[in-house]
């Protein structure tokens, strides 16, 4: 049971820092701030929640594991939310985001 | 695996640190800052299990709490041209 939980457990953080590495990645690479946008929040949900996942299960049901709950609860509802009002911000503030055929989405 | 995904994140926080230095719009170095925020919560869990110290989750919890307030302030900040204080004289 331990080594299957270990098993579980490091499969967890290899995906949550696989994503975690590929966000960043997109982050770096994507061509402007909305694409960036949407790969950093790749970042910010899925590969936070599978590293806290995953290193809950090696807490087992203890002090430490509520801890990481509570930092997974303040995650999740931040992430998006944060991502949210940036996009907003940046919209409000007049940054047109890029389409493929090279114009701008939105002429005002 | 542990030491795995403390490297892994360490890169993350690399690429993310090069975006915000990069970074052409306010934006792009804002977001940077979110999630370098986001990822070093994740780090210090993390170095707190590789190292067997469960207190690094506390510190974990109160960069999380940080993070949320810095990110909403210089977000009011951008949106609005102030912080939303009312007492305070709007720059516009």
């Amino acid at each position: 049971m331990s080594a299957l939980l270990d098993l579980a457990s490091a499969l967890l953080l290899a995906a949550g820092a696989l994503f975690c590495l590929v966000g960043g990645v997109g982050l770096l690479r994507m061509p402007e701030f909305y694409t960036r946008l949407h790969a950093a929040s790749l970042c910010d949900s899925t590969g936070a929640m599978f590293v806290l996942l995953g290193l809950a299960l090696q807490a087992g049901w203890t002090l430490a594991a509520a801890k990481l709950a509570v930092i997974a609860l303040l995650l999740f509802f931040t992430g998006p939310a944060a991502a949210h009002a940036l996009a907003r911000a940046a919209l409000a503030r007049g940054l047109a985001p890029r389409l493929a055929c090279g114009e701008s989405a939105w002429k005002r | 695996m542990l030491a795995a995904t403390v490297a892994a994140l360490l890169a993350t926080l690399a690429l993310l640190l090069a975006r915000a230095v990069l970074g052409p719009t306010v934006f792009d170095r804002l977001l940077a800052a979110n999630t370098l925020g986001t990822v070093s919560v994740l780090l210090l869990a993390a170095i707190g299990f590789l190292r067997g110290r469960p207190d690094f989750l506390d510190l974990a919890i109160v960069y999380g709490l940080l993070n949320i307030v810095g990110t909403v302030a210089v977000l009011k900040f951008f949106s609005r041209g102030d912080l939303g204080d009312p007492g305070e004289e709007s720059p516009r």
